[in-house]
């Protein structure tokens, strides 16, 4: 088999692993626009939130030490233990689901009835908000996440296909949990959506707000529910990022990348936020294989957006959205 | 007890729709001008225009473009940032290839480019609308700050990647380079503002301006009595990159002096004019200076007092900007969703009834 062929067959299962990351945060849009109508333009800071989070309370560290130390002179940083794995993702849990009921107590609840787009430009503020107070409670260097994931190259591929085509495929161990955790995410989410009584509830809210009102579902519940969910999704995304490239702040301009995911996808719909995800991914990745080295590369920046632009000019809805009706 | 309109009679259509309808407000506005330019020049240091001054003028030619796009037009657009890069690179190879000719020309030729490429990425926006637009226009800040990074030829082969503006005068008063004085950078930045705000005002009171409107507040309700929302929303883009590419022109060649595409324009710099237009009041002439002077002012005052005055690292005080800002945005949204201008506005009914409110 001619070599590039094969390049472009490892370009194309490394492009879908990476898809699998986006998906996993446009998944947490998808929840809150479905369930409340609010574009959170703030998930991507969520998933950094929640994976420096549970890296500060696994290593131990005292937060906002920085500000404390500033404050009052002293010198203390971490508290000198380490604590287990699976305590440490139930405690960064529990944070996440305080920031969803400290949103909707204290933001959402106070813009009700506002137009979409001042609610979409107050997550924009959350987004800063969080941009200054992550750092300022765990640090701003590179924190190194570890929850014990298998990493590296997976040699069964790498010798199996060896095997086969005279060339070992590079697949990293990480991006195989990732997409298997993923997948066993999408399967606990629609499951919980139909099946559970709050799963009901919260099909029956996306539906129809007032209708879901009227027999007696609470939206604020709801919501507090929903967004709880998305702040665990997004813990997830963290894990599963933060182990691939180490927690910083930046990696919340990556997660930026489920935007075009979702539009290509739809706003409004589970599977085109995965389907979407994988397209992006093995699309970015087989551009900038083909046509990167000619244009001077890192095209990754970019062409998500491009794509997802000429995409909507086609078919503005995505492509799995509800189709949008439009009445005077 | 002075600021009503009680006694001051118009007598032509012209006078009755005048921008500042009442005595005091028209008395201020021309002493306001007249410190501008008669005044402040004499008395300011390098230190004053660059972290005040020059900054402000600026960013609020740019919070004026913004908001023409999107407190007028109703069009969220997170590409600020990439389009402010048009223009300075824009204006750079302009300054570079042809020296001879003022600077003046250079911006405005800048601007005028900005406005090409804000129309082209702006074509999408009559199928695309509301998020799905917000989030297109990010693609053209990504791509366009990666197409200045990547394709050399935009920083003339530079070692550095960097763009930097060579000396340049206008009228004889060098404007640009690292000789030029602090009054000659503050009047260059200030005479752009003053101009393109009073373009600006009586654009958006005009029947330009009321298209727009009618644009955002339902297009399709605007196009079935009439409006033609390609022109319109073609216009809108044109006129807002217009003014962000100006901007993006000054900030490079008379603010910064360097340039580099990912760190000058990057998405950050979306967001604070966007910040801006929400904290000064979106579709606000006013809003849009009250913002841009906020966002300027606000990390000043604050580096100075925690890094200054009580000797705080850096660090935490940028985090705690980023805090505060966002605090602000989201306290703004709920409190007074028209920013600033509306308190500014809330304050005139009250001070015209001042001092017997009934």
């Amino acid at each position: 088999m001619p070599e590039q062929l094969l390049f472009a067959m490892e370009v194309t299962l490394n492009g879908l692993m990476a898809g699998v990351l986006y998906a996993l945060v446009a998944l947490g849009f998808v929840l809150i626009f479905k369930a409340s109508g609010i574009f959170n333009f703030a998930q991507g800071m969520l998933v950094v939130f929640a994976a420096m989070t549970l890296v500060g309370v696994q290593t131990g560290q005292i937060p906002f030490a920085h500000l404390i130390n500033t404050i009052f002179g002293t010198k203390i940083h971490h508290f000198g233990w380490t604590v287990p794995t699976i305590i440490a993702i139930i405690v960064a849990g529990a944070a996440m689901v305080l920031v969803a009921w400290i949103i909707e107590k204290y933001i959402l609840q106070h813009l009700i009835g506002q137009p979409d787009i001042i609610l979409f430009m107050a997550t924009i503020g959350m987004w800063y908000f969080m941009h200054g107070f992550a750092p300022l409670m765990w640090g701003s260097e590179v924190m190194k996440l570890d929850v014990g994931l298998a990493q590296g190259i997976n040699e069964t591929i790498d010798t199996t296909t060896y095997g086969w085509f005279g060339y070992g495929f590079f697949i990293d161990n990480l991006d195989i949990v990732a997409a298997i955790v993923a997948a066993l995410l999408v399967t606990a989410l629609v499951l919980f959506s139909q099946y559970t009584k709050q799963g009901r509830a919260l099909r029956a809210v996306a539906d129809d707000h007032s209708a879901a009102l009227s027999v007696g579902i609470s939206l604020r519940f709801i919501w507090v529910l929903v967004w709880s969910i998305a702040g665990f999704v997004a813990l997830v995304a963290g894990i599963m990022w933060g182990s691939k490239s180490g927690v910083q702040i930046s990696l919340a301009e990556v997660a930026l990348k489920a935007l075009p995911v979702l539009m290509l996808g739809g706003f409004t719909s589970i599977p085109g936020a995965i389907i979407g995800g994988l397209i992006i991914g093995v699309g970015e990745q087989l551009f900038e294989f083909a046509i990167g080295p000619l244009v001077g590369g890192a095209t990754q920046a970019w062409f998500a957006y491009v794509l997802a632009l000429v995409f909507l000019i086609f078919r503005p809805q995505g492509l799995f959205g509800e189709k949008i009706i439009e009445r005077v | 007890m002075f600021y009503r309109e009680a006694g001051d009679f118009k007598t032509s259509y012209r006078d009755d729709n005048q921008t500042f309808p009442i005595r005091l407000d028209r008395a201020g506005y021309w002493i306001a001008l007249f410190v501008a330019f008669c005044v402040i020049p004499f008395f300011v240091n390098d230190y004053w225009v660059n972290s005040i001054f020059a900054p402000f003028f600026i960013y609020a030619i740019a919070a004026l473009g913004l908001n023409i796009l999107t407190g007028y037009a109703g069009q969220v657009s997170l590409g600020t940032g990439g389009f402010m890069a048009v223009g300075a690179y824009a204006c750079y190879k302009l300054m570079v290839a042809f020296p001879d000719v003022s600077i003046v020309f250079h911006v405005l030729i800048a601007g005028g480019i900005t406005a090409a490429v804000g129309v082209a990425f702006g074509l999408p926006s009559l199928r695309i609308k509301g998020f799905y637009l917000a989030v297109a226009t990010l693609a053209a800040q990504f791509f366009l700050v990666w197409l200045f990074n990547k394709v050399a030829w935009f920083y003339n082969y530079s070692a550095s990647g960097q763009i930097n503006a060579p000396e340049r005068s206008v009228l004889g008063v060098v404007v640009t380079g690292p000789n030029t004085e602090a009054w000659a950078k503050y009047m260059i930045c200030l005479v752009f503002l003053v101009v393109l705000a009073w373009v600006a005002r009586n654009l958006t009171r005009g029947m330009t301006g009321r298209k727009w409107m009618g644009i955002r507040d339902m297009d399709i309700a605007a196009e079935i009595i009439g409006v033609n929302p390609l022109m319109a929303k073609m216009s809108a883009f044109a006129v807002s990159s217009f003014f962000v590419g100006v901007a993006g022109a000054l900030f490079f060649a008379v603010y910064l002096g360097a340039a580099e595409a990912g760190e000058s324009f990057g998405i950050t710099k979306s967001f604070l004019v966007l910040f801006m237009i929400i904290i000064g009041g979106l579709g606000s002439i006013f809003g849009s200076f009250a913002g841009a002077a906020f966002m300027v002012l606000m990390p000043v005052i604050l580096k100075n007092l925690l890094v200054g005055t009580l000797g705080w690292p850096t660090e935490i005080a940028a985090e705690l900007e980023f805090i505060i800002v966002g605090g602000l945005i989201v306290i703004f949204l709920i409190l007074e969703p028209h920013g600033l201008a509306q308190l500014w506005r809330l304050t005139k009914e009250k001070l015209r009834l001042w001092p017997f409110p009934h």
